[in-house]
């Protein structure tokens, strides 16, 4: 028993050990690889506390090994120990001791907990009523979906949320349906999505950390919100100061005039859009169609077909055919009639080449 | 000691509710029942303060508009003497007079039974005037809390009367002593959740 | 007077069980029954491991594995690990105070009964047009719009056992403060007593918050209320506070009377008296007050607020201090003991380290930044299965070990049991811990499928694994089950031969009125120290007398059938097609109330047993 017991142990020990070398995660999507300065404080939140939690296991493994196999019964062994009551010493050792260790805990906590709802930032306006210095985007969760707007420059997207890094970049979070939770594990930790309220937070993307995850990072729903609460993942495309303010200047230019479609086939998809999907969606980034879809005014740039399908246009044809099959309980399915092969193929083609950026 | 042992003014117990085993088992358990009880209209209260006065649109009435403070002081003040007098009850029901007992009880049920008639009345006024368990959240919790209420109520009510039919022909005993002396503090407590029902309900409904 | 003994058969046994309302018995229905849903829950946990065994898998369709996981958790917590321990209570509690039976016999059989008909009901909804699929915790915006009658369901089942678990606990409560045997003061009770006592407080003071938020989904899904509906200014925060008010006791409410069997457990298999006894006490009634400040900690990323986080966050890490006692008590219980492993000591000597696993994540997860990141991951699933499954099942099945004889009369296999323990320890640890780091990489919890790609593949297969080797233990403890029951070799008082405590004292199983003499208890672990001065039986407290016994009754069944059938009529009231709802309805309240009214208006004074047959017995007893 006792030779099984550690081995047993060994074991778990090696396990463990492999695990933590096995790496840390994938750079755009684990918390264990923290991009910014939110996800940074509480990586080390995670570790202080870890490492006093090993400490902790530490002293109770050492113990309790050293007690069942130092204690254990020998054959035939009628002996009655002594009946011990308890000692007061080793009482106040080990509620003190644990009552210091959570102490040196709760500072850090309690710092950190009011450092990071922080965001006085986005209260500081100018005469124009716009955010004076900081990047502010509202975020509304619906079902299966995301929708960003950036009110400082009347500009709405969808799916993909753009970013510039190395500043602070605050959140208004908010959902139209059932509850969901906003979460950027490389960036930081969740917040909610309420029905009944506003919240609010702030995100940083280092810009090395950004480029080591290919500027492009995993968003997650966190909240079950139904069926398709799995596939509720948006992209978060982290951009340069520079570049940022190059791609808000495009996607303002697009808010004034939608692009008009260029070539047969996708002028014939326009015509269809026109028909079907526009009361949903909207292709200028001034609007969002009512909140009812997603706005798809730079659809051709986006990372994935409904957030989470390879972006090409088989995937497309198959999404506008079935969204049902691919994201079930989702609010699309149903709502735009019967169409052909041939209109979603034109359909495709139209909604991939709506673009922003001359590239 | 039988339960069912006819008793003298001399020999009755001083405290008979308690006299028997099963009798202060069912005193206690129905004290800490009570304690469940004061969480359960806890949650309700805190629910109704979250609601209150939160409707749809800005055109519906709110509790400064709606209510009766007159009435409901009537209200009170009914329940509060039922109370005084189920303790009366109470106190005949230690001196063994069972028909004392009964005719307090009597009157107790019949105060209840006026708060109660108000309480219809007054609902029904609120639903009149537009204020109703689906036109909004302060509605629903409105009726939710003062509704829980009047349904303690009646349950008491129908304890009582069962109580004192099944009882009147064959007095007091140490088997249903306790029973009696049981529903009496349930009434008891009926009586305090409406004075907290009073003062946050209808008295800091008024000042806004 | 010894028909009891007689040979019955199985129309007779059952109504036997039916009207029981012997605690012993109502601890057999609630370990059957409870057992039975642990079961499915079982069944439903390894769906959903199948499921997530690899990525984009297609065992199951989205809204299925939501109906699972919501199956899973409410079955797990309220109709398995519950009743289950419920069952332990009832059979050993009274026991171990020395009570011939609990403070209100017909109303513990009531709270049984409650459970069974709330538990048969949540799980119809498989069977009539799916079942709830918005989470256990089942939070109001997307339980209010859930389709079909689902979410129903789960409040109507919940609402029902959970006025079942109330009565019990008020029970246990009366049952400990007045019905102690002479000498059995508060700081005699064994440690078991102890925690059913709060356990009982408990569950007093955090089901009617539960009430009162099932009360208000019933009104808003089925009658037109505005609590959670946002647009008519109600608030879906509500629901979660008086959620968690409920939800975090409810932690304790089950983890409480596992620290109760692991308490006795190291006692006796090491023959040593519990270290530290009054300090464990202390920290069991203190984890029980703190119990109910931390409930805010599960809404740590609701939104609530910096100051209302950093409260939370320090109170709830504060609970690590009397939990941390209790682990160093467990330990030094077995130092300087003389420690046997019989499979009930292997489940509480592994529970020391699997719980404070469970334990410190429990502290990681306290500080409120950094729950930012394990919020509704993966971590929490580690995270609470480490306690519950690391902490109460491994309680429950080594309380079931435990007190099988005593129970049952015979003593499970202990190589079979053996091997369930170890597969079920290892298939544990194999499926839980490596879901802490996939938390910490990213994967939320309650998602039905992952795309591949995301580096978390091999980790949901070797989860998988694990879970397969718990089954394999569970269906080995079944077999072993059923091999004991076959064989039925009879046991002693004090089979396990270190028995410290009354229950150990008397036959097992005992005898239907307990004790035919009111045991004196002398001190803590009352009957260790009768065994120690060469005592074979209890100095009695009282002369050889009439026992007084309560009669049985179908009335508890008849009052629940009555909830249940009035149920299903208010679950369907809503739709427009159905106009027999509202008889229904009145039909089953009908049915309640006037089993209510039958029960008040019919005197039962139960009978006695007289001293003449009692002596008979022990003349028997001496023959045999």
């Amino acid at each position: 028993m006792k030779k099984r017991l550690r081995k047993w142990r060994l074991i778990s020990l090696f396990a463990i050990m492999t695990l933590i070398l096995a790496g840390c995660g994938e750079a755009n999507l684990s918390a264990l690889k923290p991009a910014g300065e939110v996800a940074q404080k509480q990586f080390d939140l995670m570790v202080l506390s870890t490492l006093i939690m090993v400490v902790v296991i530490i002293v109770v493994v050492i113990l309790f090994v050293t007690a069942i196999v130092r204690f254990r019964r020998k054959d035939g062994d009628e002996s009655i120990p002594k009946q011990v009551e308890g000692s007061h010493k080793l009482e106040v050792i080990w509620t003190t001791i644990p009552i210091l260790l959570l102490i040196i805990m709760a500072i850090p906590v309690v710092t950190y907990t009011f450092e990071l709802a922080d965001t006085s930032a986005m209260e500081v306006k100018d005469k124009d009523g716009k955010t004076k210095d900081a990047v502010v985007i509202n975020v509304r969760a619906n079902l299966y979906w995301w929708e960003f707007e950036y009110p400082d420059y009347g500009i709405f997207t969808s799916q993909d949320l753009v970013v510039p890094t190395d500043e602070k970049v605050y959140f208004n979070l908010e959902a139209s349906d059932v509850k969901h939770s906003f979460w950027v594990p490389a960036a930081g930790g969740k917040m909610d999505t309420n029905v009944d309220g506003v919240n609010q937070m702030y995100l940083v993307f280092d810009s090395k950390k950004s480029n080591e995850a290919q500027n492009l990072f995993y968003g997650k729903c966190a909240e079950l919100c139904g069926p398709s609460h799995a596939l509720m993942d948006f992209k978060v495309v982290t951009k340069s100061k520079d570049d940022f303010n190059s791609w808000v200047k495009s996607m303002q230019t697009v808010a004034k005039e939608p692009k008009v479609a260029e070539g047969e086939l996708a002028q014939q998809g326009q015509e269809i859009f026109n028909q079907s999907c526009i009361g949903c969606h909207a292709v200028s980034t001034s609007g969002n169609g009512a909140g009812m879809g997603p706005n798809l005014a730079n659809f051709g740039e986006r990372e994935r077909i409904a957030g989470f399908l390879p972006h090409d246009k088989e995937n497309l044809k198959n999404w506008i055919k079935a969204p049902d099959d691919y994201k079930p309980g989702n609010t699309m399915a149903g709502k735009y009639g019967e169409l052909t092969d041939e209109q979603i193929d034109a359909l495709a083609e139209y909604l991939l080449n709506l673009k922003v950026e001359d590239k | 000691m039988h339960v069912e042992e006819k008793f003298t003014d001399a020999t009755w117990p001083a405290a008979p509710e308690t006299a028997t085993l099963e009798g202060k088992n069912k005193y206690l358990g129905f004290w800490l029942f009570l304690g469940g009880e004061t969480v359960l209209f806890a949650s309700l209260f805190a629910t109704y303060l979250a609601l209150k006065d939160k409707v749809p649109d800005s055109g519906m009435l709110l509790a400064k508009d709606l209510y009766e403070i007159p009435l409901t002081f009537a209200m009170t003040m009914i329940l509060l003497t039922s109370s005084l007098t189920s303790v009366y009850a109470m106190y005949h029901m230690k001196n063994n007079s069972f028909q004392k007992m009964q005719t307090w009880l009597l009157i107790t049920v019949v105060l209840g039974f006026s708060f109660l008639a108000l309480e219809v009345y007054e609902f029904n006024h609120y639903v009149h005037l537009g204020h109703t368990f689906t036109s909004s959240a302060y509605g629903s919790a409105f009726y939710t809390l003062v509704g829980f209420h009047g349904a303690h109520v009646t349950f008491g009510l129908m304890w009582f009367l069962s109580l004192m039919l099944r009882n009147a022909k064959r007095g007091l005993s140490l088997y249903n002593a306790p029973k009696f002396f049981v529903a009496s503090l349930y009434w008891h407590f009926i009586d305090v959740v409406w004075v907290f029902i009073f003062t946050v309900v209808y008295l800091m409904g008024m000042v806004g | 007077m010894s028909t009891y003994a007689k040979k019955q058969g199985f129309g007779a046994t059952l109504w036997d069980f039916m009207t029981t309302v012997d605690h012993k018995k109502i601890a057999i229905l609630y370990l059957i029954s409870g057992g039975l849903f642990f079961i499915l829950g079982g069944l439903e946990a390894m769906f959903i491991r199948i499921q997530l065994a690899v990525p984009d898998n297609n065992f199951m369709s989205a809204g299925v594995f939501n109906e699972m996981i919501t199956m899973h958790g409410t079955t797990m917590i309220f109709l398995a690990a519950m009743p289950i321990l419920l069952g332990i209570m009832n059979a050993v509690m009274p026991l171990q105070i020395g009570a011939r039976d609990v403070a209100f016999p017909f109303l513990n059989s009531l709270g049984f009964w409650m459970f069974f008909f709330g538990g048969v009901m949540l799980n119809l909804s498989w069977f009539l047009g799916g079942a709830p699929d918005a989470g256990w915790t089942s939070y109001a915006s997307l339980s209010i719009h859930s389709q079909g009658h689902g979410v129903d369901f789960y409040v109507l089942g919940l609402q029902i056992s959970g006025f079942g678990t109330l009565i019990a606990g008020i029970n246990f409560l009366v049952t400990i403060i007045n019905m102690r045997t002479p000498g059995m003061t508060y700081m005699r009770m064994p440690m078991f007593t102890w925690t059913t006592f709060v356990v009982s407080a408990l569950i007093l003071f955090a089901f009617p918050p539960l009430t009162v938020g099932l009360t208000l989904m019933l009104f808003d899904r089925m009658f037109g209320a505005n609590f959670f509906d946002a647009a008519a200014g109600g608030n879906t925060i509500i629901w979660e506070h008086l959620f968690w008010i409920f939800g975090h006791p409810e932690v304790y409410i089950l983890i409480l009377p596992a620290f109760g069997i692991f308490s006795e457990i190291l006692a006796t298999f090491s023959r040593k008296r519990l270290f530290g006894y009054s300090s464990m006490v202390f920290a069991t009634v203190l984890i029980g007050f703190l119990g109910f400040m931390v409930w805010a900690h599960h809404m740590f990323t609701v939104g609530l607020g910096p100051i209302a986080n950093a409260i939370f966050a320090v109170a709830t890490m504060a609970i690590a201090v009397p939990t941390g006692i209790k682990i160093f008590n467990w330990i030094f219980t077995m130092w300087g003991g003389s420690v046997r492993f019989t499979v009930p000591m292997l489940y509480a000597v592994s529970f020391i380290p699997s719980f404070t696993m469970g334990g410190v994540t429990g502290i990681m997860l306290a500080a409120a930044p950094a729950d930012y990141q394990y919020h509704d991951s993966y971590f929490v699933v580690a995270h609470f299965h480490y306690v519950i499954v690391g902490g109460v099942v491994l309680g429950i099945l080594a309380g079931i070990t435990y007190y099988w004889p005593k129970i049952f009369g015979t003593m499970l296999n202990e190589t079979l049991g053996k091997f369930t323990f170890w597969l079920f320890l290892i298939g544990f640890h194999l499926t839980f811990f490596i879901q802490h780091f996939l938390g910490l990489w990213g994967m939320p919890r309650r998602v039905f499928t992952y795309l591949p790609g995301q580096g978390w593949d091999i980790s949901n297969l070797v989860s998988t694994i694990g879970a397969m080797f718990m089954a394999v233990g569970v269906i080995i403890l079944l077999i072993n089950i059923i091999i004991t029951s076959v064989k039925n070799v009879r046991v002693g008082n004090d089979p396990w031969g270190d028995g410290r405590t009354l229950e150990w004292a008397i036959p097992s199983p005992p005898p239907f009125y307990n004790f035919k003499q009111l045991p004196l208890a002398r001190g803590l672990d009352a009957y260790w120290i009768e065994k120690m001065e060469g005592k074979k039986e209890m100095t009695p407290a009282e002369p050889l007398g009439d026992i007084h016994m309560p009669n049985g009754s179908i009335i508890p069944i008849c009052i629940t059938f009555g909830l249940f059938v009035a149920s299903f009529g208010a679950l369907y009231n809503m739709d427009a097609d159905k106009p027999w709802t509202i008889p229904v309805i009145i039909i089953g309240l009908l049915i309640t109330f006037g089993s209510m009214l039958i029960r008040s208006i019919k005197d039962d004074h139960g009978f006695h047993i007289h001293k003449e047959d009692l002596m008979d017995d022990k003349d028997k007893e001496v023959k045999a």
